[in-house]
């Protein structure tokens, strides 16, 4: 059977089966422990530039469906997982796992040690690697992941955004006849989304508490935001480090206190350097469905989805501007913060879930109460 | 919300007996909850009626009380202890039921005991269906359509509105007992008469059906500041209709997208909300439709539950150790995660590896009884297996089941297949492999069976690859070939087996090619955080964890899955060996595949192996680890059968040396050894053809005792009264060959028989204790009560048993402990048999005296000497009395004669504490679930020999102001002593008959001893019908006169109770 090789920048080297495309395809190599939701990770443009490796060893059982995209098409850059299923077993599937990623050119390794490489992730940090199903030759990848940028001052965001503003108005669907969904409430309000990488269940999300959402590009002018005449403004998620996003920061920063500001993730990041906070790498980031998060306001615990590399400093907040909502009880790192003096609010995980668990929807009802409040 | 400082003292209520449905997991979670509230200062006073567990043991609790699981006597105790209050969730349906019979009887108030983990209206909104079913309802949860009737005729008409097949489920009663699935009428009416009598509130549950839905469970955690986790997801692998604790499940689940799993999370939180569980942790199950995705809940387990003790083992987080903290006040995110030590426990657990959990069952022992399995569990036990993969974590669990049989050579016929892919039955999965291995299609096999064809489809290409191994050879297989077999979980004995050579080749070849297993850790986060815990299981990555110490280190070989003869009793000694062990400076490693026990709890020991007790497994682990030495004595048979082999490869075997376990093992050479010593056995010769067999039977004299050689449990035990019944044995009922031949014993009739355990350090042996049993010899040791001290043998006979016991302990250099099986028939003390080894009933025993009898084995197993321990000589004395009851499973298996013989076919047992004999028997029937009646007519029937006993047994019962009647042999000569006595017909004879009275409910008691030959029809109708309309069947005359020594105990003593604790203080004869 044909076989596929990791090659990560410091010279570890796993090798294992080759399932998705044949290609070579190179990146930062990072881990996800959920144990479902593989297919909205594949998706989530959060994850452009990176080569997944996936904790749940048994990935590809339930296939894949349309419907649960996070977004046009795949963004990982490759998938390394204990073992792939060769069937779709899922009344949903319309796709098995192995097409849907071959299709759209993903490599995938499988059979290898994903444990001892996350452990090895997570002594050395995360770092840049290659899957390669194609080459042979571990030494040359390893020289190739050498050569590669770093995320570090990579303006990702802007690759991934959309091209030109669009409306989204659709709402979540059942995935059963017994799911619980409440019919959308009527739209109240129009939100100015900045895509960043954004995941479309943020977009239902948001349809979902009432919401007519028109998504703008990353480059997108505050004035030009403003023009829309939206009730509030979004800023979503998306990929790699916030620093070199100057451009955003400062739009941003025009347009607190003029309306307000909901961010995720990456929006989070850009509203932390907005008010004059600092942000850095984690050593290896926080991916999966499972982080405790607390509510400072509430005191209640939520379990939430995470996905990001980098996080904004708390020390380096003006806490007399800003106020921290949320943190971390794993690692104690800023989960939350709201303005102060502003309906300005945001968080670094993912209420929106998709993967994850659905504790923290209630953000979204947040931000329609917020804008109720400014009209 | 911080720990409530307003409680002092917490009252636990254990599980009682192991019965099927309720096992050691509940052990598991009583003594989490125990030490974790203790840990935090609470005093706890624990209650049980089972002696064999670990949570009974003395320094488990301040109070320790072993007494009936009643309302009489808890509330005794709760007057003599004045609890503040009572953890109702970790003592499974019994502990749960009892709390709320409590509450309402008014106890918990009076005594102003607050009822903590969940309230009264809580309990009962998920225990009574039907509110269940409402309050579901009301939070847009789909229940399947149902209906509670009392009558057949109202479930008839209900099942022709929603259509067959329909489950059945009686209110009340656990695991399913009593319950059913009905396809037609005829079995409509067959089941609702069952269900209806056997539900203490005569109502059954009639249901729509969702059989084939998928089936999933949740375990989910709560803290009172409404903090809500889920701790595991588990999926089975049978399809509803079949019992989750008879179906293999897996976890986590497999087959579903995050959608669907969320709306399943979504679903659970929403109930424990609505059913208002304030904390602690509960189980909630859910069907699916795999057709349409609707989703239907099934129930939820307000409490600790086999599941939970599943997802404990499974993902590392002790759910019931976290619930007590949780009942007393502390948030999810007060309390840590102790395996990760930085992180809180407030978090989901994610795995990077799939557990396996299958289910053991026993029909064997039970002939008649229906093996198809429904929606009430019948498995005695089960095997949990982890592996980095299903196929891997899969093959693992089928070996770790000991059936025994050498894989894939079950007998299995080609004809059966689809039948036995329908209609499931234990052997459902060989079928299933059998069917790919006869070129069944895995759509075919998920159209007969239903199961999801993900796990169809691990199962086949498992089957695939074998078929390719069998076309290599050792020899010739590569390294490749080697690590692909062990990374999909074929054992090297498979291998050996495909290739024919010897196991160990495969394990040499495999290694000098590098194919080594390594060992991951169970660390609840996928290798996110470090983890500290070492709790590991074997797999064939690159990396191992297992880091292993330079500590002096012992490795304890545990029991493996619970069945009838090896037992929890068996872990008690397991988990006490570890303490002990650590208590002198030794890192204590423990290897065991049951879920349930204490001893696969991560904390029991410095180091958890996780592992099937093969060959194979255990040589993994020396290999790593390297320990100073290894004891195989403390796990019943599973690991004695594994003393040669691993001594054989150099592995150090510490306590009884092998070869003088094999010796005792080995009936032959046992004979031998006992003529050597003059010490009386029955007389006996072993046969490998049925002439044999014959002549040796002629030679000693009928009855004999005929049976394989190395059985456990008695497994195949035959009392044959005539040539005709051992030329049948020889011809069906074993196979035996030159090196396992049949064994033939004299079986001694009328013989008294005792159990004894001691201990020796190869100089000196202690007898711990002397037991007497309450029926006589041919009841199988595990089957009849027993009580200590004896009570009815002479002393000069005591003294011969207690001198041939210290000649065969230092004849058997036995170093630890050895238990020893007497029967005296006129006078004569024969010895039975020899285990070289803990025996059944080292907990009860140990409980009696006070003394841990497995703390002390270690300490000689290390060179310590009695002395060094106790200056006690001779035998142990005990300050009371105490009587350990058998607790047998028929109940569960309609239709089986409940006779008892030298098979044995008890799940449980329950200790009795009395001031004087009759009490403690009393209260051992009591907990036994087989109370005596206080008034009514006693049934008499014995056989010409008995007559002057019964007759003096007679006298006794009409005394208590009881009527008697009896068949007409019997009555005559009861009313010749001038008793007045009721005639009644035989079954044979005429009607109406004593079926008949029982059947009407008057008759309270029956006595019936066998007319010597094989019980005829008539006995078996009795038997029957006094198990099912629950009227305590007595089958000896000893039995007899402890019923009446207790039946007047009942009426003389009060209703008193004794801990542990205050029993032992009388007498400290131990350091
Ligand atoms: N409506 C149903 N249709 C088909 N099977 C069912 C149905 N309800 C229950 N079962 C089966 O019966 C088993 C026992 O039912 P459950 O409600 O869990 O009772 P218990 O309290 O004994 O666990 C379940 O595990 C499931 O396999
Ligand atoms: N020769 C005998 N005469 C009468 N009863 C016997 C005899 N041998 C065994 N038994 C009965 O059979 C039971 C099981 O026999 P035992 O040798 O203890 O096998 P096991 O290994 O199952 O404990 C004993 O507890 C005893 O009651
Ligand atoms: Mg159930
Ligand atoms: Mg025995």
């Amino acid at each position: 059977m044909p076989s596929a090789i990791l090659a990560l920048e410091d010279g570890a080297v796993f090798e294992g089966r080759s399932f998705g495309a044949s290609a070579e395809r190179s990146g930062e190599v990072v881990f996800n422990t959920a144990i479902t939701g593989y297919q909205e990770v594949f998706t989530d443009p959060s994850y452009a530039g990176q080569i997944v490796i996936l904790t749940n060893p048994q990935i590809g059982n339930y296939g894949t469906n349309a419907a649960d995209n996070e977004s046009a098409h795949p963004f990982i850059e490759g998938l390394a997982v204990r073992e792939f299923s060769s069937i779709a077993s899922n009344w949903r599937s319309d796709e098995a796992t192995r097409e849907f990623l071959s299709r759209h050119g993903i490599p995938v390794v499988s059979d290898l040690d994903t444990r001892a490489l996350v452990r090895h992730l997570r002594t050395r940090g995360v770092m840049r690697g290659v899957l390669s199903a194609v080459e042979t030759d571990a030494a040359k990848l390893v020289e190739r992941a050498r050569q590669i940028p770093t995320m570090a001052g990579l303006d990702l965001a802007s690759r991934v955004s959309t091209a030109e503003p669009y409306g989204w108005d659709k709402p979540v669907e059942p995935c059963s006849p017994s799911e619980i969904v409440p019919a959308a409430a009527g739209t109240r309000f129009h939100v100015a989304a900045y895509d960043f990488g954004i995941k479309q269940n943020i977009l239902r999300r948001l349809v979902q508490v009432g919401c007519r959402v028109t998504v703008v590009p990353a480059p997108t002018s505050a004035e030009d935001v403003l023009a829309l005449n939206p009730d509030g403004v979004f800023l979503s998620n998306g990929p790699g480090d916030p620093e070199p996003l100057q451009r955003q920061v400062s739009q941003v920063r025009k347009l607190i206190g003029k309306k307000p500001v909901f961010g995720i993730c990456l929006g989070h990041q850009i509203l932390g350097l907005a008010v004059g906070g600092r942000t850095y790498k984690l050593k290896f980031g926080h991916r999966g469905a499972n982080h405790p998060v607390i509510n400072k306001v509430t005191n209640k615990v939520e379990i939430t989805s995470h996905n990001h590399g980098f996080a904004v400093d708390p020390d380096s907040l003006n806490l007399n501007e800003v106020e921290i909502t949320h943190m971390n009880l794993n690692d104690q790192t800023l989960e939350g913060f709201r303005h102060r003096s502003h309906p300005v609010f945001c968080v670094q995980y993912h209420p929106e879930a998709a993967p994850g668990p659905h504790d923290s929807h209630y953000l979204f009802d947040d931000f329609v109460k917020l804008m109720a409040g400014e009209r | 919300m911080p720990r409530r400082n307003d409680l002092k003292r917490i009252l636990i209520i254990g599980s009682g007996p192991i019965v099927i449905g309720q096992a050691c997991e509940f052990d598991y979670s009583g003594t989490q909850a125990a030490k974790a509230l203790r840990s935090d200062g609470y005093e706890v006073v624990l209650v049980n009626s089972n002696p064999a567990t670990i949570m009974t043991d003395p320094e488990l609790a301040d109070r320790t009380y072993v007494e009936p699981l009643t309302l009489p006597y808890l509330e005794e105790i709760i007057r003599r202890e004045r609890p503040d209050a009572l953890l109702s969730t970790v003592g499974g349906q019994t502990g749960l039921n009892l709390s709320v019979e409590l509450a309402e009887a008014g106890i918990l108030d009076q005594y102003g005991v607050e009822l903590i983990g969940a309230k009264i209206d809580a309990i009962k909104k998920a225990e009574d269906r039907l509110l269940f079913k409402d309050a579901m309802r009301q939070i847009g949860l789909e229940t399947p359509r149902s209906k509670l009737v009392k009558s057949e005729a109202e479930a008839l008409e209900f099942a022709e509105r929603i259509g067959y097949p329909c489950i059945l489920r009686p209110s009340f009663t656990l695991g399913g007992t009593g319950g059913g699935i009905a396809y037609n009428r005829d079995d409509l009416v067959e089941v609702i008469e069952r269900g209806l009598a056997l539900s203490p509130v005569h109502e059954v549950l009639i249901e729509e059906s969702v059989l084939g839905w998928k089936e999933f469970e949740l375990e989910v955690m709560r803290d009172l500041a409404d903090n809500v986790i889920i701790v595991c997801s588990i999926e089975n692998f049978d399809p509803m209709g079949v019992h989750t604790g008879d179906s293999i499940t897996v976890a986590p689940a497999q087959t579903l997208t995050d959608r669907e799993y969320q709306m399943m999370r979504d679903g659970a939180i929403r109930c424990l909300r609505e059913i208002g569980v304030d904390t602690g942790g509960s189980n909630v199950q859910f069907a699916i439709d795999p057709k349409t995705g609707r989703m239907v809940i099934i129930e939820m387990n307000p409490r600790v539950s086999r599941s939970s003790a599943l997802a404990s083992k499974a993902t590392g987080f002790p759910i019931a150790k976290i619930a007590a903290k949780l009942a007393v006040g502390y948030r999810l995110d007060e309390i840590r995660n102790d395996i990760t030590r930085k992180t809180p426990a407030c978090f989901e657990p994610t795995i990077d590896y799939v557990v396996v959990k299958i289910p053991k069952w026993q029909f064997e022992k039970f002939p008649g009884a229906d093996p198809t399995l429904g929606t009430q569990m019948k498995s005695v036990g089960e095997v949990m297996a982890i592996g980095r993969t299903f196929k891997q974590a899969m093959w693992k669990g089928l070996r770790s089941l000991e059936t025994g049989k050498a894989f894939g050579s079950e007998k299995l016929d080609k004809n059966l297949i689809p039948q036995k892919l329908i209609t499931p039955t234990p052997d459902r999965f060989n079928y299933i492999r059998f069917a790919f291995e006869s070129g069944y299609t895995a759509a075919d096999i998920h159209e007969m069976t239903a199961i999801d064809p993900w796990f169809l489809e691990q199962v086949e290409e498992v089957i695939r690859f074998q078929k390719e191994l069998a076309r290599e050879n050792l020899a010739g297989a590569s390294r490749d070939t080697l690590s692909r077999a062990k990374r999909y979980g074929v054992s090297d004995a498979q291998l050996a087996q495909t290739w024919n050579v010897p196991e160990l080749s495969v394990r040499d070849k495999r290694k000098t090619l590098g194919v080594r297993a390594v060992f991951n850790r169970v660390d609840t986060c996928a290798a996110e955080f470090e983890s500290f815990t070492p709790y590991l299981y074997s797999s064939y990555e690159s990396a191992c964890e297992a880091d292993p110490s330079d500590r002096r280190k012992v490795m304890i070989l545990g029991s493996g899955p619970n069945r009838i003869g090896q037992g929890i009793e068996f872990d008690y000694c397991c988990c006490h060996a570890s303490f002990a062990l650590q208590e002198l400076g030794y890192e204590s490693i423990m290897v065991n595949c049951n879920p349930e026990t204490v001893s696969t709890d991560y904390d029991t020991s410095d180091r958890l192996y996780f592992e099937p007790l093969t060959l194979e497994h255990v040589l993994n682990i020396v290999d790593t680890e390297r320990p100073d030495g290894v004891i195989v004595q403390f796990g019943g048979q599973t690991p004695l059968t594994l003393a040669l082999p691993l001594k054989r490869q150099g592995v150090p075997i510490i306590g009884t040396d092998p070869e003088n376990i094999d010796l005792a093992e080995d009936r032959q050479l046992f004979g031998k050894l006992l003529d050597d010593l003059g010490i009386p056995a029955p007389e006996n010769g072993s046969a490998t053809s049925a002439e044999e067999a014959c002549a040796i039977a002629r030679r000693i004299g009928y009855p004999v005792l005929v049976r394989p050689s190395y059985v456990l449990g008695g497994r195949a035990m035959v009392i044959a009264y005539d040539e005709e019944t051992v030329r049948e044995y020889m011809r069906e009922a074993v196979t035996f060959s030159q090196d396992r031949p049949v064994l033939i014993d004299r079986f001694l009739e009328d013989a008294a028989e005792l159990d004894v355990d001691a201990l020796s350090d190869g100089e000196d042996v202690l007898i711990a204790g002397i037991m007497e049993h309450i029926e006589e010899a041919g009841v199988h040791s595990g089957d009849s009560s027993c009580v200590l001290p004896a009570q009815s043998i002479p002393r000069q006979q005591l003294d011969t048993i207690a001198d041939y016991t210290v000649r065969l302990a230092k004849a058997l250099h036995v170093i630890g402990l050895m238990n020893v099986q007497y029967a005296i028939q006129n006078g004569t003390v024969y010895v039975l048999e020899v285990n070289p080894r803990a025996s059944r009933t080292v907990p009860y025993v140990s409980k009696a005296t006070g003394v841990a009898l497995p703390k002390i084995a270690v300490g000689l197993m290390l060179g310590k000497r009695i002395g060094d321990y106790t200056d006690a000589r001779g035998v142990l004395p005990v300050p009371q009395e105490f009587v350990k009851s058998p607790v047998f499973p028929f109940n569960k298996f309609p239709g089986v004669d409940p006779a008892l013989g030298p098979e044995m076919r008890s799940t449980g047992e329950v200790m009795g504490v009395g001031a004087n004999f009759g009490e403690a028997f009393a209260k051992a029937q009591i907990s036994a679930g087989t109370p005596l009646p206080e008034k009514g007519t006693v049934f008499i029937s014995v056989n010409e020999h008995h007559k002057p006993e019964a007759v003096d047994v007679a006298r006794k019962f009409a005394a208590l102001g009881f009527q008697l009647v009896a068949t007409r042999g019997t009555a005559a000569a009861i009313r010749s002593a001038g008793l007045t006595c009721k005639v009644v017909f035989k079954v044979n004879e005429g009607r109406p008959n004593a079926v008949d009275l029982l059947k009407a409910g008057s008759i309270q008691l029956a006595v019936y001893t066998t007319a010597g030959a094989p019980a005829f029809f008539d006995e078996k109708a009795i038997r029957r019908s006094a198990v099912t309309h629950r009227v305590p069947c007595i089958t000896t005359m000893s039995g007899a006169r402890a019923a009446a020594e207790a039946m007047a105990a009942r009426r003389r003593d009060p209703i008193r109770v004794w801990s542990l604790q205050e029993i032992h203080a009388r007498q400290k004869t131990v350091a």
